[in-house]
């Protein structure tokens, strides 16, 4: 036997070499691509700015399309088969299975990625992430999309099989990690995401080479957002297991109820795919049974799961800090957190951004009525920006800054500016969200050049309100983009120049088995302000206020809607 | 145990659940389940809805179904590219044809009347975005969308495309006139 396997002297995490170079590759990739495509996104929100209008309109609708792809599917789905990998091999201290195809999947991936890129700059597929049919794109636009979707779907079933190596080779006991869990939650639905990229890309390419004569414009968006929408909630479930791990990470922190948590996990697996209806909710064609059912993940069990885990992954770090004594009040927990630690900020920014902002705002407009106030509108892209950006990549940035000094056995550099890093990102994106909704709330749409109508034979001004929001939101975004060049530069700076910890020391043995702690199966005790059964009653009042702030704007859109038009 | 570790045991699901989880998903449940059932509600009691009717079309035949339209109704032309403003019955049938880069035709409705709206689009899809009162459907190629709208107000409003469908989708503006019914004013339209 080789010598594969290192025990990592910091984390105590085991190495598995091949596993490691896959996983170092792969988040390489993605970090690189994060740092194209949020240079992409400063120039969009720099031309969205009325009074700048950074590039002329071909340009813009050219880079709007590079930053959705870019930074929506590649910089996400590299990060995610890097932490595919790392959930697997590394936390079951696994080998990983073949190694080989994983770099055949990096491979497809790296060339999809580039074949694309070049199409979008070559200037005749400025078609947007969702590329509507049937307005045209170049072939090799579509082609390069579905190289990248079967490299990622290699790399998900080189998780399911060292899932199953893992079982078989008896590399730990009792059940996976609630953290590998999550990521075996995500990569079923990025089985299904796949599928639906597939079968609507692989006719689109054929029918952009003249072999199909027609795409039915709803059948595309039906089954295109099976694969954009579900990618979207892979990246919900891979950063809510992110969240669980960093609260083990930083606090040691175990989940309140294995049992609560996954079954969560599970809801989402369910249910969560369908509410790709959100999207057509605009729709001609499509029944109001069909679009009730589906937009509400069946009677919003999601939803339910969302919630869920917005309690237990909080509650799990107040428990952890309460028994080690900040147990005065109710959040003594909270205010002697580490906040200067990116890796808690960055990730605790993440949860009160996901749900403040990207939770609620999804919920409230995937309601089939409220959708018509906001279809379309620039509200979309703020949504999504509370979800993607302050939800899933901060989540991944903050696993970066503690995972990539493991990795490279280098010391982060410039700790002083990592710690500011989660707050300019994670605040700028915050405002940029902020904005865009508000801006999307007066009626400014998405996807558009010029919210003034440049040539157009009339006139049209939104509200100064919404020339100020759009305004806001470029300075929003230059913030959001500081921090995540920092992230960038910190990330890149440490694997170049970072201080060395040591080689690394590969042995042959084989790793002991990974083994849960024999504890006993009480509940909480006596930890919390003395009420039985609430161990955690600051993230209980901190639920129920999300839970006031939800019901509040939910009726506040219904009853605007109440006030418009009469339609039916 | 955390949870980058395997739960302790095997029998990790006998684990007692504190009573804050379980009091927080009883919550979480109900405000799921008021919110699945208040769509069907809004069906029923609201006035804001779209009923889902449809119907295929060729874009050839309803683009004939608009001009037809127009040259029946229409009662003057705007700007110098000579676009009509289309006066049709209160109560009838009405028709907009979405086309890269214009609506066509404007319409011009009264106020508490109500039409039963056509649009489709002969080329590639569009968004139907009427401003400012922030109304938003999807218009698709092939597919005819009945709306029965009734405008509550009178007034200028704008008729945006919001669904990106090209180099000059930005210009995609027209209007929409709503004005006094001339049944309840006697009066004609401007």
């Amino acid at each position: 036997m080789k010598p594969e396997f290192r025990t990592c002297p910091d984390s105590g995490l085991v190495l598995h070499r091949p596993a490691e170079n896959l996983i170092k590759a792969n988040a390489i990739a993605a970090v690189v691509f994060l740092a194209v495509g949020g240079l992409l996104g400063l120039l969009v929100a720099l031309t969205r700015w009325p009074a700048v209008q950074l590039l002329d309109a071909e340009l813009f609708y050219t880079v709007l399309t590079g930053h959705g792809i870019v930074t929506l599917l590649v910089w996400i789905l590299f990060f995610e088969m890097a932490l595919l990998y790392f959930c697997s091999s590394v936390l079951l201290r696994c080998r990983i299975a073949t190694p080989r195809l994983g770099w055949v999947a990096f491979g497809l991936m790296t060339v999809g990625a580039a074949i694309t890129a070049v199409a979008i700059l070559q200037g005749g597929s400025s078609v947007m992430f969702t590329s509507y049919v049937p307005m045209p794109a170049e072939p090799h636009f579509y082609l390069g999309l579905i190289l990248f979707a079967v490299g990622a779907l290699i790399g998900t079933f080189i998780f399911f099989g060292t899932l199953v190596i893992a079982k078989d080779e008896k590399t730990y006991e009792g059940s996976i990690p609630l953290v590998t869990f999550g990521a075996l939650t995500a990569a079923i639905i990025a089985v299904f995401t796949i599928a639906c990229g597939a079968i609507i890309l692989i006719p689109t390419f054929l029918w952009s080479i003249g072999y199909i004569s027609e795409i039915d414009a709803l059948m595309y968006r039906l089954i295109w957002w099976g694969m954009g929408h579900s990618s979207q909630q892979i990246n919900v479930a891979a950063h809510v297991a992110v969240w669980y791990a960093i609260a083990a990470i930083v606090f040691g922190a175990k989940p309140m109820s294995e049992k609560v948590s996954r079954g969560a996990f599970f809801l989402y697996i369910l249910f969560i795919s369908i509410a790709s209806a959100h999207h057509l909710l605009g729709d001609p064609g499509l029944s109001t049974e069909w679009k009730i059912f589906n937009t509400s993940y069946a009677m919003y069990l999601a939803v339910l799961a969302s919630l869920v885990h917005g309690l237990t992954v909080p509650g799990a770090i107040e428990v952890a800090q309460r028994e080690k004594g900040h147990n005065k009040g109710l959040f003594e927990w909270l205010r002697k957190a580490p906040w200067g630690n990116p890796v808690f900020s960055g990730m605790f920014l993440s949860l009160v951004g996901f749900g403040f902002i990207g939770g609620i705002s999804g919920v409230v407009m995937g309601a089939e009525q409220i959708n018509f106030l906001i279809h379309n509108t620039i509200y979309v892209p703020g949504h999504f920006h509370g979800t993607v950006a302050l939800g899933t990549t901060l989540a991944f940035m903050a696993l970066s800054l503690w995972l990539v000094p493991v990795l490279f056995r280098r010391e982060l550099i410039w700790p002083k500016l990592a710690m500011w890093q989660p707050w300019l990102f994670g605040i700028g994106t915050a405002l940029q969200a902020f904005f865009m909704m508000g801006a999307g709330t007066l009626g400014v749409s998405r996807r558009h050049w010029d919210m003034a109508f440049a040539g157009s034979a009339f006139e049209w001004a939104y509200p100064g309100m919404a020339y100020t929001m759009m305004a806001l939101n470029g300075v929003s975004a230059i913030m959001a983009v500081a921090g995540g060049a920092i992230f960038v530069l910190v990330i890149v700076g440490t694997i170049l120049f970072g201080k060395k910890k040591g080689a690394a020391e590969y042995s042959t043995r084989k790793p002991a088995v990974l083994t849960g702690p024999a504890e006993s199966l009480t509940g909480h005790g006596n930890i919390g302000l003395g009420i039985k059964g609430f161990p955690a009653p600051g993230t209980f009042i901190l639920a129920m206020f999300l839970l006031l702030v939800f019901v509040v704007y939910y009726f506040i859109n219904y009853g605007y809607l109440a006030s418009v038009w009469k339609f039916s | 145990m955390t949870a980058l570790q395997p739960p302790s045991k095997k029998i990790w699901w006998k684990q007692p659940v504190d009573r804050v989880e379980i009091v927080w998903i009883g919550i979480a449940l109900v405000w799921c389940l008021i919110m699945f059932f208040f769509m069907p509600f809004w069906h029923v009691y609201g006035e804001q809805n779209y009923s889902g009717e449809a119907y295929r079309v060729q874009p050839e035949r309803f683009a004939e179904k608009v001009n037809e339209f127009v040259a029946e109704h229409t009662v003057r032309h705007e700007t110098d590219r000579q676009i009509p403003v289309v006066r049709p019955p209160a109560g009838s049938d009405i028709y907009l044809l979405a086309r890269l880069w214009d609506w066509y035709p404007i319409l011009e409705l009264e106020k508490g009347e109500t039409y039963r709206l056509h649009v489709s689009s002969t080329d590639w899809q569009h968004g139907l975005s009427i401003q400012p009162i922030n109304i938003n459907f999807q218009v698709l190629p092939g597919y005819e969308m009945v709306l029965q709208i009734t405008p509550t107000e009178t007034g200028e409003y704008a008729v945006v495309c919001n669904e990106y469908c090209g180099i000059m989708h930005h210009a995609m503006l027209s209007k929409l006139y709503v004005v006094e019914s001339g049944r309840n004013q006697g009066e004609p339209s401007s």
